[in-house]
């Protein structure tokens, strides 16, 4: 029974029909870091030793490829030489709703 | 043989009326508490379906939760986690950033002692596990404060969303000061390695974080909860 709950818990994760779009998972999951507005300024920055990115800054969200940022949301600040304070969202979100926020984060900083 | 059967008479009466307690919970818990939290299962399977859910599961509750803690909260409820169930319902922009919106967080009603007695009897019945939870996961070591909060906030970034103190820590997630008088310490091992596996919309991401080092994290969250908060 446990197999057969995990293999639906896979099978709705890695199914495009079930996700959720990217702002929809920017709102659940980037919301408490980077704000609602993506300017950086969410709830829990105030203890925090990095602040994180501004996602509405043009200049700095055009010099990182779409590629860096599927890899930062996917495996985490670390694989990218940046802060532990940004977790790895790859079991979380499948590789189609991560390139959604990429989609989403260009439309933040307007820098598509 | 007279005293087996008198020792049976009370084993047997003990037993009953602990299945009296829980049963009257079973009730209690249906009427007072299903309208917010899943008391069947099974786990939330579409992102949509977990963020209208309006308060923590509690179908596995038996395996997740200390009864005292339950029963003592139950009577006198305090808020865990800061900014209510899911933050992102419980947040607005202020003028030097995002802040909880308190007016839109709902109080958690209180029981009295019978009813809290009653439903923290019923919850620990509760084991629909969506995942194997295997008996002593934590190895039970300690350790001390200084590498704790190294573990804990340096090396994994956990501060970012939990207060490992009154005021001092992220918003959004449940404050973790007081999650090992809360939580037993099995699960916190098992959700630690896989807050996907108990949940998979979850909004904890896994870390992948190594078995030698979830050990240390619940021992530092252990240490925590010795702490007087007060």
């Amino acid at each position: 029974m446990k197999h057969l709950n995990l293999l639906l818990i896979s099978l709705f994760i890695t199914n495009p029909l079930f996700a959720a779009n990217g702002e929809e998972n920017y709102k659940a999951y980037c919301w408490q870091c980077h704000g609602m507005q993506g300017d950086g300024m969410g709830i829990n920055i105030e203890n925090m030793s990095v602040q994180p990115r501004d996602h509405t800054d043009k200049k700095s969200m055009s010099a990182r490829s779409d590629a860096e940022l599927f890899k930062v949301i996917k495996e985490g600040g670390l694989s990218i030489d940046k802060s532990v304070l940004m977790p790895p969202w790859a079991d979380v979100m499948s590789d189609a709703e991560i390139k959604a926020i990429v989609q989403y984060l260009r439309k933040l900083c307007d820098c598509g | 043989m007279k005293y087996f059967a008198q020792t049976s008479f009370f084993i047997t009466a003990l037993t009953l009326s602990s299945l009296a307690l829980a049963n009257s919970g079973s009730t209690l818990l249906k009427e007072r508490c299903a309208s917010c939290h899943d008391l069947t299962g099974p786990v939330a399977q579409t992102a949509a379906e977990a963020w209208q859910r309006k308060a923590p599961d509690l179908f596995y509750a038996g395996i997740k939760y200390k009864r005292e803690w339950l029963t003592n909260w139950l009577i006198k409820p305090t808020r865990i986690r800061p900014a209510g169930y899911l933050y992102f319902n419980h947040i607005k922009p202020g003028p030097k950033g995002d802040v909880i919106d308190k007016a839109s967080l709902v109080k958690h009603p209180a029981l009295t002692p019978s009813e809290a007695e009653k439903a923290s009897a019923a919850l620990m019945k509760l084991n629909q596990s969506p995942t194997e939870l295997k008996q002593g996961e934590f190895n039970g070591k300690s350790i001390s404060m200084s590498f704790g909060e190294m573990a804990f906030d340096k090396f994994n970034g956990c501060m970012g969303c939990h207060q490992i103190e009154p005021g001092y820590g992220g918003l959004s997630g449940p404050e973790v000061y007081t999650v090992a008088n809360r939580l037993q310490e099995d699960f916190l091992v098992s959700f630690i390695r896989s807050p996907q596996a108990w949940n998979p919309n979850s909004l904890m991401p896994n870390r992948h974080v190594k078995e030698a080092n979830i050990q240390k994290l619940v021992a530092y969250l252990v240490a925590l909860g010795k702490e007087d908060w007060k």
